[in-house]
């Protein structure tokens, strides 16, 4: 099965329905709710992240009998330094993004913990791409 | 505690999810900050805050987060309402500060999380 959502950048309106899209289909095909709530904090993080930092992002989520498999792409600012970005408590993040409780550098390190593989490349002023595995 | 034990204490109104006032909630979690609220691994609680945004609803929804109380008297939206029925949310709506409502309710005996 496969699922594709355009995500805005700074439209906090919307941010949060693909992940609850995802959350409803994963329910529906009954994977337990551990595993649920691991992939959708990780989506979840990930899509306010663009939402956050990116003009506009794409979201392609691949759902096997084994695995998720999502792909988040954004055209944005881009990652100087990925390492630091991955440190619990580093954040780039504007006023407006911490006024909508987010912000704290806490993003990252929490889809590293919530996925079984996660793999996330950026150049400077083009955009990132992260991709996120989890097994069932 | 039960839901509607919690309310009393709180002085809140159930603006949402009435049906589950005989709920028994073990934990509680006070912040504004969702970042934190993310990180959480706990079932059955209830997440105290003065952040009375969607994104604190949506927050809760992908936690499996089930209860939430606003305090400082902030307001659930049209919007926030529309959001946490659909998930089968319970909204509390309390006048008192953060400190007080999680005073209160620890004192009570609701559980922290760590």
């Amino acid at each position: 099965m496969r699922l594709s959502f355009k995500i805005e950048g700074g439209d906090f309106t919307q941010a949060g329905q693909a992940s609850s899209e995802v959350k409803k289909v994963l329910k529906q095909l009954g994977i337990d709710a551990k595993t649920i709530k691991n992939i959708v904090i990780a989506l979840y993080e990930a899509e306010v992240n663009i939402v956050a930092h990116a003009y506009r992002g794409t979201i392609d989520v691949e759902i096997d009998d084994k695995k998720i498999t999502i792909r988040l792409t954004d055209e944005g600012p881009g990652i100087p330094d990925i390492e630091m970005a991955m440190k619990e408590g580093f954040s780039t993040a504007s006023k407006k993004v911490r006024e909508m409780g987010f912000g704290a550098g806490m993003g990252l390190p929490n889809i590293k913990k919530n996925t079984d593989l996660m793999d996330i490349k950026s150049t400077v002023g083009v955009g990132t791409e992260l991709i996120m595995v989890n097994y069932f | 505690m039960k839901l509607a034990e919690i309310a009393g204490i709180l002085e809140a109104k159930i603006v949402c999810g009435e049906q589950f006032a005989n709920d028994e909630i073990r934990y509680g979690f006070s912040s504004d900050l969702m970042s934190d609220v993310l990180t959480l691994d706990a079932e059955n609680m209830l997440l105290i805050t003065g952040l009375s945004n969607v994104q604190a609803v949506r927050t809760a929804e992908m936690s499996d987060i089930k209860y939430i109380a606003f305090v400082r008297n902030k307001k659930a939206s049209d919007e926030i309402l529309e959001l946490a029925i659909e998930n089968g949310m319970v909204i509390l709506e309390s006048p008192f500060s953060l400190f007080k409502a999680s005073g209160l309710l620890y004192h009570a005996g609701l559980k922290p999380i760590y």
